[in-house]
């Protein structure tokens, strides 16, 4: 059975470009990049250029750029490296929506003393900037907001919104995980101060992280060791996978287009057939301040998990806010957020594209799709009665 | 993604009985939308007073479906009287297992069995004097009970499993642990033997072991033996729980009382400077 990948903002398959950039650096060229001989400094010559790509898809300078372990190290060095340069600070400013990267490390660290504010957002996922305004105070350490959200695809002003934080003299961080590769990001058009990228969701490998500072931050590290980074994240780097983050950081630049072009329209397409043939369903944010990937759409009257194990019957992957696939037993932080209805919460699910869809697997899931929810509605002891009310009306 | 036994899946991926049974003798519907699942049971009894034909329509994940499927399929055939003795750890293993978390299904397919019988048989649905405890997910005192003492529960973590009891807000969990501890209280045997000085402090440190770092390592929390002198245990606290202000009710209501349960009830905790 052909898998038909769309959970793409949960992990995407390595570029066959990148994979190839990065064979010979498990082998051939093993060399330790610090070391005196020219075996290792070949491999540091190479990360230098893994290190100028990087800094080139974001508009960066390569010094501004630090290769981590993955997106969760890069939020953690971030908050606590503010946390650590203001020690007399107690307070964060973050949001309700954000990754558990950020928003577990804030849960934490309110166990500790530090005093958290998680701004609201509208029905539509977006940020209140009024309340953004009102909420930083001289005692707040850093504000951190997610450029895009992971599981609606809606974008926050975080350009505007770190304007406002150093107004107050707040530092600012964002979570760019999502956005980057999927939207423009020039960091000389904004003053951001750090910025977290992951690789694993713009095609490089998993296990490999960017934390973004800028020129004239003040930065404590949270991972100490050795001199690699220039003493900002110790531990030997991870050669092979930076090279080939820095080879997809290239392609996400080369791609950018397809993704808001080509990736949008089947995206649009996508959501526009399912609206079209399930009745009693809806997208979960806002339509415009959105990546043009991701979809969330919410089937009334059926259990998330349920859609995708049958989808899973044809091959086809995505994600759900349902409580059932989460572990635990409310639906997701982010749709409750938002005032998404229990009855729309539960049926929620993800469609996550990249630019190795096709249309016919777009085709395929529109046509396998309605079959699907119209199956466990059959079951369901809800949709009976709505069917009636709507039949007696 | 969850490990599911090849009936689970089966039995979701072709439901048994789907639908509702037509003029049925008995029926209920359990669970609410907002819950995440909800089950309407209904059935038939032929002329011999056996169930002819049970239908279910169930809106919820694979397990839940699986869950309802079973259970018609196990009570056809059945009196009433038998079908009443089907316990929700009967649907479970009829379905080879369902993962812990998942055991709620099955609690949920017992509870619209036991429902559609009291309806069947005129008796009012709701039992006398249940309180509920978990606001979120509607649950009373007697469901938690009933689920702790049929399936053996020791923790609020178990008891969120199958009844969801405690899964939402969480203001609960201390009243389901104060649940949890009666209910295991009673099922102990009165008399205990004399313990030698080591015995006492093996059992006790296998109870700390076993039943409360784990829940206080829940919460971020850990405890540490001292020293046993006599019948004074000496902890001293770790974690969240060294800087938690209520940590000297959970040495008393939680750490001592399961001592004085599981180990002997002459028990006394003492926190001591670490």
């Amino acid at each position: 059975m052909k898998t038909v990948y769309l959970d793409n903002n949960a992990t995407t398959q390595v570029a066959p470009e990148v994979l190839e950039t990065m064979f010979p650096y498990f082998h051939d060229f093993y060399g330790n990049p610090s070391s005196m001989h020219s075996f290792g400094g070949q491999v540091a010559k190479k990360l230098r250029e893994a290190r100028e790509q990087a800094a080139a898809l974001i508009g960066a300078l390569p010094d501004e750029i630090i290769f981590t372990s993955c997106g969760t190290e890069s939020d953690n060095a971030a908050i606590r490296s503010a946390l650590a340069t203001h020690p007399e600070r107690r307070h964060i400013v973050t949001s309700r929506v954000e990754h558990p990267a950020v928003r577990s490390l804030c849960a934490n660290l309110a166990d500790q003393g530090y005093r958290i504010t998680e701004l609201p957002v509208d029905k539509s996922g977006l940020l209140d900037m009024e309340q953004l305004e009102r909420s930083l105070t001289p005692d707040t350490a850093v504000a951190s907001l997610m450029w895009a959200n992971n599981e609606t695809g809606v974008i926050f002003p975080v350009e505007k919104a770190v304007e406002l934080a150093h107004e107050r003299g707040v530092p600012f961080h964002t979570d760019a995980v999502q956005s980057t590769g999927k939207i423009p990001i020039d960091m000389k058009k904004n003053v951001i101060d750090m910025l977290s990228i992951s690789g694993h969701k713009l095609h490089a490998p998993k296990g490999i992280g960017i934390l973004y500072i800028r020129r004239g931050t003040r930065f404590t590290p949270f991972m100490i060791g050795g001199h690699q980074e220039k003493g900002r994240r110790g531990g030997t780097e991870n050669t092979p996978s930076i090279i080939g983050l820095g080879k997809a950081c290239e392609l996400a630049a080369r791609n950018m287009e397809t993704e808001n072009t080509r990736v949008k329209r089947l995206r649009d397409k996508l959501e526009t057939a399912l609206l079209e043939r399930i009745p009693q369903s809806r997208v979960n944010g806002d339509l415009l301040q959105r990546l043009p990937n991701t979809t969330n759409i919410s089937f009334e009257y059926v259990e998330g998990e349920a859609i995708l194990l049958l989808m899973n019957e044809y091959g086809i992957c995505a994600s759900s806010g349902s409580a059932c696939t989460s572990g635990s037993l409310q639906p997701s932080h982010v749709l409750r957020a938002m005032g998404v209805p229990f009855t729309m919460a539960h049926g929620s699910i993800r469609f996550s594209l990249s630019v190795y869809n096709t249309e016919e697997e777009i085709d395929f899931v529109i046509e396998k799709l309605p079959v699907i929810i119209e199956r466990l509605r059959g079951m369901s002891p809800f949709w009976t009665s709505v069917a009636q009310a709507c039949a007696s009306s | 993604m969850w490990e599911y036994t090849d009936k689970v899946r089966e039995h979701f991926l072709n439901p048994r009985n789907v639908g509702e049974v037509e003029n049925p003798d008995g029926v209920a519907e359990v669970g609410s939308i907002a819950c995440g699942d909800a089950l309407k049971l209904s059935f038939k009894l032929d002329e011999n007073k056996r169930i002819k034909e049970a239908k279910f329509k169930t809106f919820g994940c694979a397990s839940a479906i699986a869950s309802s499927s079973a259970l018609t399929e196990m009570i056809k055939g059945m009196t009433v009287e038998e079908a009443m003795k089907v316990t929700n750890q009967d649907i479970a293993a009829y379905l080879g297992g369902l993962p812990q978390e998942k055991m709620h299904c099955s609690v949920m397919g017992k509870e619209a069995l036991e429902k559609a019988i009291a309806n069947y048989q005129g008796a009012p649905a709701k039992e006398p004097g249940a309180q509920i405890v978990c606001e979120c997910f509607g649950a009373t005192d007697r469901e938690i009970e009933r689920a702790v003492r049929e399936n053996n529960l020791t923790t609020v973590e178990e008891v969120t499993n199958y009844t969801k009891a405690g899964g939402g807000c969480g203001n609960c969990h201390d009243a389901i642990r104060q649940i949890v501890e009666r209910v295991r209280a009673e099922a102990k045997p009165a008399v205990r033997p004399k313990l030698t000085t080591i015995q006492k402090i093996r059992m006790i440190e296998e109870a700390l072991e076993r039943e409360i770092r784990p829940s206080l390592k829940h919460d971020g929390g850990d405890i540490e033996l001292i020293d046993v002198v006599g019948n004074r245990v000496l902890v001293a606290t770790r974690g969240a729980c060294a800087s938690c202000k209520a940590s000297d009710i959970t040495l008393k209501h939680f750490v001592e009382a399961k001592l004085r349960d599981l180990v002997s009830p002459d028990l006394m905790i003492e926190e001591v400077a670490p």
